[in-house]
């Protein structure tokens, strides 16, 4: 047993993130926010096309990258974290099957439950859109349609509900670990009574729970990545969405009355990280599986 | 990111769990919980059957007489003991987990010669005297005095939270030898004989009704300076060295045993009908979630000290806060499922969900770990 990552595996993680960085920066974010309605940044996507983001579990014969379900899994943790924009699942659901979704030139975007992410973006849609309207989505970076039969079709593969609901997890959890980042360098820096307000506990505290649910929801997260257990999904979904969630929440308080505020990030994070929550059946199914396992077994 | 064992470890376990399947059989009846001496005898018996077995010390350094196992060795020993409801380290506790550990890195060799064999071959107890009535989470404000006079400390003073303490032969005692210095500076570590004139042990009941715990008096008690380990006032590095030595192996077996009290409270609740209640179901879905999560966090913990050879951690903070909070809400969760059971003592979760309100007071209160995670891991500030 090595449960931690490999030297690939963190390269991998760098890789992307030095990617994103460059590409996705806070500017990047904020025009999406600030001068909606965002658009779809075509050049972008063939970029994480070019750097295998959406190829990432296909053969190398068939111009993938060959890598297994944990290396998405941290790709996708990069991904949430910045909060990239546009169907990301989806077309990397679809890589293989739909022609141009490997090399990001075709965007693809799923029919969820009643909700499809970026329908009006998409060059190809799963599922049955007929009849979409648009609604006035929550979240400024994700543009949201309702479709009047709810129907999931996530994509071909039979485990599309499993991977959507897992790459979910993983943005979550990138989500998560930037909120409590945020936290952290506002209390270190902002003083009031003459101090830090990191100095103050009940600050601390938030914090310390911000940090233990991330840390948490990783064991998870990762550990489902490499069982591909249909149970370790939903219990790392779970825990990624409380983490994301909370960590959103406890990062507003942190930031007192700017927090509040439309130009503060925080609540770019907090509203995505609702969106995610209504993924591929969402908390309600989760926690039916975890419980239904408790009893598997038992006559 | 690799979560198979090796053939190695996996041979281990076999090799374990053949062992295990042969000797448990064999135990003599669980002694009653008020039965000190009885605990004390059974526990040994216990202890002696691994050394013959090769098990005992098995996270020991070898040179310190144990096996040098990896800490996954040691997790696997573990976890395969607690599915085999093998004895607890009850007794052994203090000797196993921190006098013998300290000794080991910090005693010189008479010491190690002393001390060390009787631990490993299940011969002696140990007990622990820290915590005092107002040094709790401010530890370093230990009041216990020792005076040189001779060839002795002279030591006055009390101890709290003392588990075993009447049945122990050694007790790792902090005293202050020397007030003027700052705190942390002024304290050393003694191993006191427990049979010394002037100890009063007086058992400590709790909110359970048992008494786990005693207090220890110290009325003048002479202890030769020779059972100091390590140099006067460096008592609290001592101590250190080896609370710090996290490898992540802490509360494997109650994990697994966690788990297996969550299976038994969803079909406990499928029998009497309150697993209709949607809002339990979740409630234990959820729980499932927790429980799966702080096992893969142990793996990751484990995995992580395997690397880095055990390194003086905090993630064990990151642990214990989330663990023992879960702990708790799982005992909850078990009187939603026995309803007005819930309040009978003669049901064993009830008294379980009793005990578990230690869990998040004892060995460093909740409060202390988030601000050991806020200060240590996160870099916020000290302060108030």
């Amino acid at each position: 047993m090595d449960f931690q990552l490999t030297d690939d595996q963190r390269a991998l993680k760098a890789g992307v993130r030095e990617l994103l960085t460059a590409r996705f920066g806070r500017e990047r974010l904020r025009a999406g926010a600030d001068d909606g309605p965002p658009g779809l940044d075509r050049s972008l996507w063939r970029e994480l096309g070019e750097a295998g983001l959406f190829a990432l579990r296909l053969p190398e014969a068939d111009g993938g990258v060959g890598l297994g379900l944990p290396e998405a899994v941290l790709a996708f943790e990069e991904a949430g974290r910045v909060l990239l924009s546009g169907p990301l699942i989806a077309t990397y659901l679809a890589a293989g099957t739909v022609d141009g979704a490997a090399t990001g030139e075709t965007v693809v975007a799923a029919v969820d439950g009643v909700l499809v992410e970026w329908l009006a973006e998409a060059d190809v849609v799963r599922g049955d859109a007929t009849g979409a309207e648009p609604l006035r989505s929550v979240d400024p970076l994700t543009p949201l349609h309702r479709v009047p039969a709810p129907g999931v079709s996530l994509g071909a593969d039979p485990d599309a509900a499993l991977l959507t609901s897992l790459l979910t997890a993983a943005e979550q959890l990138g989500g998560a670990a930037r909120t409590c980042e945020l936290a952290v360098q506002h209390a270190r820096t902002r003083e009031q009574f003459g101090q830090p307000i990191g100095a103050f506990q009940a600050i601390k505290h938030l914090c310390a729970q911000m940090l233990v649910r991330v840390e948490v929801a990783r064991a998870a997260v990762y550990a489902a990545a490499v069982t591909a257990d249909p149970t370790d999904v939903a219990a790392a979904r779970l825990l990624a969405d409380e983490a994301a969630v909370r960590g959103a929440r406890d990062c507003l308080q942190v930031h007192g009355g700017m927090g509040f505020t439309w130009e503060s990030d925080v609540h770019l994070y907090l509203k995505r990280a609702w969106v995610r929550t209504q993924r591929a059946g969402g908390v309600t199914q989760s926690e039916g599986m975890l419980a239904d396992d408790l009893l598997a077994g038992a006559d | 990111m690799d979560l198979a064992y090796t053939p190695e470890e996996e041979e281990f376990r076999a090799r374990l769990r053949e062992w295990l399947a042969k000797v448990l059989p064999s135990l003599p009846p669980k002694p009653s919980p008020d039965d000190w001496p009885g605990r004390r005898t059974y526990d040994l018996g216990w202890q002696r059957m691994l050394y013959d077995a090769g098990y005992a010390g098995l996270h020991w350094p070898v040179d310190a007489g144990g096996r040098g196992a990896t800490p996954t060795q040691h997790l696997i020993y573990l976890e395969e003991t607690e599915k085999a409801g093998a004895p607890y380290v009850g007794a052994n506790f203090v000797g196993l987990l921190h006098a013998g550990p300290t000794i080991a890195s910090e005693g010189s060799a008479e010491q190690r010669a002393r001390w060390l064999p009787p631990v490993l071959r299940g011969e002696e107890v140990w007990c622990q005297g820290f915590s005092e009535p107002d040094a709790g989470s401010d530890l370093a404000a230990l009041r216990t005095r020792a005076w040189r006079d001779g060839d002795d400390y002279v030591v006055s003073g009390s101890k709290i939270w003392t588990s075993h303490a009447e049945v122990a032969d050694w007790c790792e005692l902090l005293v202050r030898t020397d007030a003027t210095a700052p705190r942390h500076r002024g304290i050393s570590w003694l191993a006191m004989p427990m049979d010394a004139p002037g100890i009063t042990v007086r058992p400590l009941r709790t909110l359970a009704g048992s008494a786990e715990f005693a207090e220890v008096f110290l009325d003048e008690v002479r202890i030769p300076v020779a059972h100091r380990v390590g140099a006067e006032n460096d008592g609290w590095r001592v101590t250190m060295v080896t609370l710090s030595y996290e490898r992540g192996t802490a509360f494997v077996g109650e994990v697994v045993a966690c788990r297996r009290v969550l299976g038994e409270l969803a079909r406990e609740a499928r029998k009497n009908g309150r697993w209709d209640d949607p809002a339990l179901r979740r409630r234990l879905g959820r729980l499932n979630a927790e429980f799966r999560a702080l096992w893969r966090l142990t793996q990751w913990n484990v995995s992580e000290s395997q690397r880095t050879g055990g390194v003086p951690g905090v993630g064990g903070s990151v642990f214990k806060l989330r663990y023992s909070h879960t702990r708790q809400e799982l005992y909850d969760a078990a009187a939603e499922v026995l309803g007005p059971e819930a309040l009978d003592l003669g049901r064993e979760w009830t008294l379980d969900r009793l005990s578990s309100l230690s869990y998040t007071i004892a060995a460093g209160t909740s409060q202390i770990q988030q601000n050991i995670v806020a200060e240590r891991i996160l870099g916020l500030p000290k302060g108030r």
